[in-house]
């Protein structure tokens, strides 16, 4: 497949290899350091790092000056940008200050609802939804437009990502909203947690069955879990998440201090299995404030080294 | 119709604090559908802050008026001649009502007697939820007949989020995800396939967002 933007993350998905992607949630605070050590880390086990936009709603340092502080290293940002914070002024502002660096992939999302977070009293913006961010960003690289019209000196040239929940509620549309995604014209994915391997087997093919598998590259999403507590927080107080009781009672089995182990344990299986699922391209390991077991996963899974791109 | 709910008790009389008399307006409207600020409420109120004040020493003279609506001047007009005998006016009726009772009566202090939610209908007996924020330019056509700028918590134009759990909203799981609705009535329909299409961004310029609105009926105008 040809590649119609500079991003490292489209080269490797567009030469076929297994693309690893992961992710920094920024600090609570200015210290720029936090990120550039978790990046260090991680960095030579992953294609592209992920930067999160305020994830559950909670304020943080802002994902644009973090993917700067990755791309200042040298390293393959994916800027992550939420809805619910910023109208279609901010939205395509920051995304040409991200252009401005090079930035070269976004993640459009909706958002979590602010009443998850710290300013539960807060406005919401959600001027545009995630598709019509995706359609923008597109826009604005296709046309070089504004939305408004107007031409962009220097427009953004942006590797199109959004999540998808394989899991969520209603499962029959959850393939429907993946085709909507590529009509709007997203150009990668990346899933939700992956923990029902049998229910996103079942999504895949269903996708698969549509084409939509060789019309947008599908990366995995996993997390390893640290613990049997983990497992049932994930199960019952997270939306939208599928935990199966087999994956609960497997943590559950093993004493408290294996647990880690066991949680790594079951995220290099997934992987295994999941490296057989047509239609899946890669992989994006979200270890939430655990990203230093990133590289033995990733290494276990036999994702390493990982290909070099020019 | 506008959904109230009447403001503490306490709240209201501190607004009324200084006063020795005062007008309480109802309203005959949508405030007395959903038991906020008609006949009734104005009674119960009016008993309830003379009882008060009693109870701290002090006398208070309460006037109660009930008016067919407090959105039209010719309602408004019936209470000319008694507001000047008063020190203040609580009005019962929406945020509107208080409003134009305001902009009419220069003189006369006027309070909001209740906080008003929403435009909503009532679901069952004591229990009421809202359908429509306005945004003057429905597309309820392309959403089976569901708003999803009222009812979804992102006001997703092309949802369901990532959160939606067992048809209801991430925000509460007391509510019904604007989305699994619109998908249900979608299915009910046998259009399920109008479900792929994206609706574009919309222009909010109708919505709040364009500033004060106003609607202007030249054939009707005087
Ligand atoms: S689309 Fe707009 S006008 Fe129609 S019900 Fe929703 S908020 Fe009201
Ligand atoms: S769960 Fe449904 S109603 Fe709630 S925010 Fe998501 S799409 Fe909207």
């Amino acid at each position: 497949m040809s590649t119609k933007t500079p991003s490292r993350l489209e080269k490797i998905l567009a030469s076929g290899n297994l693309a690893v992607t992961s992710e920094c949630g920024p600090p609570r605070g200015s210290n720029g350091d936090t990120i550039t050590k978790k990046a260090e880390m991680i960095k030579d086990y992953v294609d592209a790092i992920n930067i999160t936009d305020n994830q559950t709603s909670v304020t943080r340092l802002c994902s644009l000056a973090a993917c700067i502080r990755l791309k200042l290293m040298g390293l393959e940002p994916i800027l992550q940008m939420v809805t619910r914070d910023r109208n279609r002024i901010a939205l395509q502002s920051d995304i040409l200050g991200a252009a401005s660096f090079d930035i070269f992939n976004i993640l459009c999302l909706s958002g979590d609802h602010q009443s998850f977070g710290d300013n539960p009293q807060g406005q919401n913006v959600f001027d545009l939804d995630s598709m019509h961010l995706i359609q923008t960003v597109r826009y604005m690289r296709e046309e070089g437009k504004f939305l408004g019209g107007d031409d962009i000196d220097r427009p953004p040239r942006m590797f199109v990502g959004a999540a998808v929940n394989p899991f969520a509620d209603p499962f029959e549309i959850r393939v429907p909203r993946l085709a909507k995604k590529v009509a709007a014209g997203v150009e990668f994915i990346q899933t939700q947690c992956i923990y029902n391997l049998d229910k996103f087997e079942l999504w895949m093919k269903q996708a698969r069955d549509r084409g939509l598998h060789e019309k947008v590259y599908i990366l995995a999403g996993v997390t390893p879990l640290k613990s049997a507590g983990m497992a049932k927080y994930m199960k019952n107080r997270v939306p939208g998440m599928d935990v199966p009781d087999e994956v609960v009672e497997r943590m559950s089995g093993v004493p408290k201090e294996k647990q880690p182990e066991e949680g790594i344990k079951i995220c290099v299986e997934s992987i295994q299995r999941l490296k057989e699922v047509e239609g899946v391209r890669g992989f994006h390991i979200m270890a939430i404030e655990w990203e230093e077991k990133v590289p033995e996963i990733v290494e276990q899974s036999g994702l390493f080294p990982r290909p070099k791109v020019e | 119709m506008i959904v109230a709910e009447r403001k503490p008790i306490e709240e209201i009389m501190g607004f009324a604090k200084n006063c020795k008399k005062i007008l309480m307006v109802g309203c005959n409207e949508c405030v007395t559908v959903c038991y906020a600020g008609g006949r009734k409420e104005v009674a119960i109120l009016a008993s309830a802050l003379k009882m008060a004040f009693k109870k701290d020493g002090k006398g208070l003279e309460v006037t109660e008026v009930t008016l067919e609506r407090q959105c039209d001047h010719e309602y408004l007009e019936e209470i000319r001649n008694i507001v000047d005998e008063h020190d203040a006016i609580v009005s019962l009726a929406c945020g509107v009502g208080v409003q134009f009772m305001a902009e009419k009566y220069l003189t006369t202090p006027v309070f909001p007697g209740v906080n008003t939610r929403f435009m909503g209908v009532t679901e069952e007996s004591g229990v009421w939820s809202e359908r429509c924020q306005g945004c003057g330019e429905c597309i309820l056509g392309q959403t089976a007949g569901i708003c999803p700028i009222s009812r979804c918590a992102k006001r997703l134009l092309n949802g369901p989020c990532g959160g939606s759990t067992n048809g209801k909203c991430e925000i509460n799981k007391d509510l019904d995800c604007a989305w699994q609705l619109i998908i249900d009535r979608l299915k009910a329909l046998d259009r399920l396939d109008d479900y792929e299409e994206i609706i574009p961004i919309k222009d909010w310029s109708t919505e709040r967002a364009g500033g004060p609105r106003k609607v202007v009926r030249e054939d009707l105008k005087q």
